[in-house]
């Protein structure tokens, strides 16, 4: 509320206006004195008065921006009263902006255990780690699932272990012999490795943090800025967890989490443990949604609902709307699904890297639910959309998903796959008259008339791709109090002044996905945004 | 339609020469390109493209092409003093009106694309749209007796200083078309100023001036409509007495409201059958486009809105100042007069040129009403001021964008 204040007649408005008024008198005496009509003086006047004018409205909306950057979000603090009479206090923010991509092929809700015989880490799935990590076990040596396979030579301390028991299979490299995939044959029953947990309520904040470097609980985090790997030192301001997808053809996160609710327990008193701040849950508020009283009934957190269009489950936007990282703030967040994996660390005292993993897409034969574990084979998992070779089988949802072919592993912080046709084709007069109906922001297509309208998907672009024409369009899709256009363009013009002000810092990969899904001139936004934050962190 | 595209894809020229760069741009025009997404980043992508976009602001302006054709051969005949109602002598005006209106359009084409061509061809990139709308908004701003030669250089000028030289569409400064329009009035004043312009097929706009037909009327048309039996073209038909062929704004800066309307009605005005530059005349027609527009989410509402209501502001303070007889027109009756829809649907709102912030775009549209007012109803020399005013803004936007970000920067570093 303090900002309204700002808005009432700024000091700055009062003297241009009473400026304005003064040569606005002066011309009105010229004119009455009879300084003709084609006089210079007049259009000097007239100048002058223009830029004042722009000087004025420019200092009113300075203040007044402040304003419209805060409209399109409610928050809202409901107050219920349970049976004993105790109050609780739930906090509900609600978002505009975005936009939800409504698909066909969603995943019925069955689980299929699928256990693939090959399983992978892949180091590129960790920003900030080189390229070329120290490879652990020998290659045909027997491995038990948390057995370390590779660290990183930048954090030598942290252990990348093995989702899976089997024989170390070998490497595979990529371009400029960057190690892309270590590849484990997986044993028909997984025998794990005992971790020796230290107790989550006594042992001191140094052994859990060693513990879990030591034991593959590292990676299971991602901090913020830069989504990497968290650094050695330092513990996070706070941690956060969303507990629900909003991305096209996400699932339901009830069915992932597969009643492992005690886990999730475990895993937040360790969260407890690793920060001094708050451990902050985003619950799904939107409507008709009936969570699981289970998940409503853990403790140790600050739960905030919120309710929206896609990207309202991004972790990043919610961490934007409870309480925004800063310059020089570091937060964590982690996945429920590696929240449980880290919960069973200490309950099970195994590292578990069981997921439950949903297939959808119009291109998938049977979409579903799969158990499996983390890094499986899609070549298996889903083999006969795998080898169709016109289709696209996308590790993760189709906004921030990446294309598998020659690496056919899950990533490892994604618990979908999603499989859609190829759109390597032509259409005559596509971009006039579309053959087709595909999702689209653009109003020039009747699809906004039909809300709940379900969409077939290709990977054509639709286009070629251009300069920065449009505007609004990205304001319109990503509920961040920012210019993004803009940060996009400083990015581009690697100016470090203007990505920090407008806050890079805030944003990764997936927030912006919607941004380069609707943007007219099919910029590669995502990458761009990667390329800023990699450069900030260089810079750092 | 597969064995069409390959024959095409058979006959595709070697890539950087010329003739490829045309065949890409003709080719991609028929076809939507077979690209598909990368491995990493989006796997679908939003249909609209840059050719949807900018063909949907072309078809928005059909209808001002539509009546402007009528307009041209409507005010000629108000001039002769024949066919004076609305659909007398209708094929006499819209033939008359495209033999005024296609030379000017396919000339600006045959310009502003080859221009267009060359650079893409010489940059080694594709073609790109932005000539589509700039093309098809330029004659529609012209005077309808602009000699061919001087919309030739006006456009190469444009499309080279105003676009090429910055890189191509999406990174220009200035509206390319109002940069034409502009180059026109700076360069040739007499051509696009005073009331000598307005009415198409004289030589002088004087009562008793011959009419100036040439073969299309006398032969093609003539002949055609003989057939039919039809009316016909009159070589010998003069200007009657009376006729100055001066806008309703050369007459409200003469003698105020009341000069206007003892040569106009307000309907009149309202409707369009009104001397002026070819697109501009019909009000609801334009509202129509901006319909389209603003339904289709191209135009920019805020633009459109807070330039209308600078606007209404700033004529509402002259009616206070009244120190003119042109500042006395009722505020109203300002919005019947001259360019103001055409110029704050059509051109303000170009994104490229416009406030690139969301409330930006307020600040934008709203100097564009109140400095364009200024212009028209100040400045001596021509009594008209949307072209400045949006230019002037074009120039300004950066700065204005610039100050919006800045205090979103200074709010985000103060919290921290």
């Amino acid at each position: 509320m303090s900002m309204n204040k700002k808005l009432l007649f700024p000091k700055s408005l009062i003297v241009s206006g009473m400026t304005i008024f003064f040569l606005l008198t002066s011309i009105h005496a010229g004119y009455s004195q009879g300084i003709n009509d084609g006089d210079m003086l007049t259009i000097g006047i007239l100048l002058i008065l223009g830029v004042l004018v722009i000087g004025v409205v420019v200092i009113a909306s300075s203040n007044a921006v402040y304003a419209t950057a805060m409209s399109g979000k409610k928050v809202r603090q409901i107050v219920e009263e349970n049976e004993d009479g105790e109050e609780t206090t739930i906090n509900h923010i609600e978002i505009k902006k975005g936009m939800d991509i409504l698909l066909k092929g969603e995943s019925e809700e069955n689980i299929e255990d699928i256990h693939t015989s090959r399983y992978a880490l892949q180091p590129i799935n960790y920003h900030d780690i080189l390229p070329i990590p120290k490879i652990v076990p020998e290659d045909g040596s027997e491995l038990l699932a948390g057995d370390p396979l590779f660290f990183d030579k930048k954090h030598p301390d942290v252990f990348f272990v093995s989702p899976v028991s089997g024989e170390m299979a070998g490497i595979v490299r990529g371009p400029k012999r960057a190690i892309h995939q270590v590849v484990v044959l997986a044993d028909r029953d997984i025998k794990f490795r005992k971790l020796n947990s230290p107790d989550v309520e006594t042992a001191d904040r140094a052994t859990i943090r060693e513990f879990l470097k030591k034991n593959g609980g590292w990676p299971l985090f991602r901090q913020r800025p830069y989504n990497i790997l968290p650094d050695s030192e330092g513990d996070p301001r706070d941690i956060f967890i969303s507990t629900f997808n909003s991305a096209p053809l996400s699932g339901n996160m009830e069915v992932k989490i597969d009643g492992r609710y005690e886990a999730m327990q475990k895993g937040i008193d360790v969260l407890n443990r690793l920060t001094d701040g708050k451990v902050y849950m985003g619950m799904d508020g939107r409507q008709g949604v009936e969570l699981p009283a289970e998940l409503v009934g853990l403790t140790g957190v600050e739960k905030h609902y919120f309710s929206g269009p896609h990207p309202i489950g991004n972790v990043g936007i919610q961490i934007h709307h409870i309480a925004p990282i800063k310059k020089g703030d570091i937060v964590w967040t982690i996945g429920v699904q590696e929240l449980i994996t880290l919960g069973n660390m200490f309950l099970l005292d195994r590292y578990d890297a069981r997921r439950v993993v949903n297939v959808a897409g119009n291109g998938a034969e049977s979409p579903r639910y799969v158990r499996t574990y983390a890094g499986a084979d899609l070549s298996e998992m889903v083999s006969t959309e795998f080898e169709d070779s016109s289709l696209r089988v996308i590790s993760g949802n189709v906004l921030t998903g990446q294309k598998k072919d020659e690496n056919p592993f899950l990533n490892f912080y994604d618990d979908q796959v999603t499989i859609i046709p190829e759109g390597d084709h032509y259409e005559m007069f596509g971009w006039l008259i579309p053959q087709t109906m595909r999702p689209s922001a653009s109003h020039t297509f009747p699809n906004f008339l039909f809300k709940g309208m379900k969409f077939n998907v290709d990977t054509n672009t639709h286009g070629e791709r251009r300069a920065f024409v449009m505007t609004g369009q990205y304001e319109e899709v990503l509920p961040v109090d920012t210019h993004p256009m803009h940060l996009f363009k400083a990015i581009l013009a690697q100016d470090i002044d203007r990505m920090e002000g407008l806050g890079i810092y805030e944003l990764v990969e997936e927030d912006v996905a919607l941004c380069e899904f609707v943007c007219t001139s099919k910029q590669p936004i995502q990458s761009i945004l990667r390329g800023g934050l990699d450069f900030m962190h260089l810079e750092a | 339609m597969n064995k069409l595209l390959k024959f095409i894809k058979e006959n595709e020229p070697k890539k950087g020469t010329l003739a490829h760069t045309l065949y890409d741009g003709f080719f991609t025009f028929l076809f939507a390109p077979n690209e598909t997404t990368t491995p990493a980043g989006v796997q679908i992508r939003d249909r609209i493209d840059l050719k949807r976009t900018m063909v949907i602001v072309v078809l928005a302006l059909q209808l001002c092409y539509l009546f402007g054709t009528y307009n041209i051969g409507h005010q000629h005949f108000v001039a002769l003093g024949m066919h004076t109602g609305f659909l007398e002598g209708f094929h006499l005006k819209l033939a008359y009106g495209l033999t005024k209106l296609l030379p000017l359009f396919i000339w600006t084409h045959v310009v502003g694309l080859g221009v267009e061509f060359y650079f893409a061809w010489r940059k080694g990139h594709s073609i790109e749209e932005g000539f589509l709308v700039s093309g098809a908004l330029i004659p529609l701003i012209m005077p309808p007796d602009l000699p061919i030669w001087i919309l030739c250089l006006a456009v190469a000028f444009a499309v080279f200083m105003g676009k090429e030289a910055f890189g191509g569409t999406g990174k220009n400064i200035w509206n390319v078309a109002l940069l034409a329009r502009a180059f026109v009035f700076f360069a040739y004043p007499t051509t696009i100023a005073g009331d000598q312009v307005w009415i198409a097929g004289f030589e002088q706009i004087l009562p008793g001036a011959q009419v100036d037909y040439g073969w299309w009327q006398t032969s093609f048309f003539n002949t055609l409509f003989g057939w039919f039996g039809w009316a016909q073209f009159d070589p010998s038909a003069s200007i009657i007495d009376g006729f100055t062929g001066a806008t309703p704004m050369a007459l409200a800066f003469e003698g105020g409201w009341e000069r206007v309307t003892e040569v106009y009605s307000s309907s009149q005005m309202f409707w369009g059958t009104i001397p002026g530059s070819i697109g501009e005349t019909s009000k609801p027609l334009i509202i129509i486009g901006a319909l389209v527009l603003l339904v289709t989410k191209i135009g920019s509402w805020r633009i459109m809105l807070s330039g209308l209501v600078g606007a209404v502001v700033m004529s509402m303070l002259f009616n206070l100042w009244g120190a003119t007889e042109f500042m006395n027109v009722p505020w109203q009756d300002q919005f019947l007069m001259g360019s103001f829809w055409f110029a704050i649907v059509f051109m303000a709102t170009d994104p490229v040129t416009a406030s690139g912030t969301n409330f930006g775009k307020f600040i934008y549209g709203f100097l564009i009403g109140m400095i364009g007012m200024i212009i028209r109803i100040i400045n001596p020399a021509y009594p008209e001021g949307w072209m400045l005013a949006i230019l002037f803004m074009n120039t300004m936007a950066p700065l204005i964008d610039h100050y919006i970000i800045e205090s979103n920067m200074k709010k985000r570093l103060k919290s921290a």
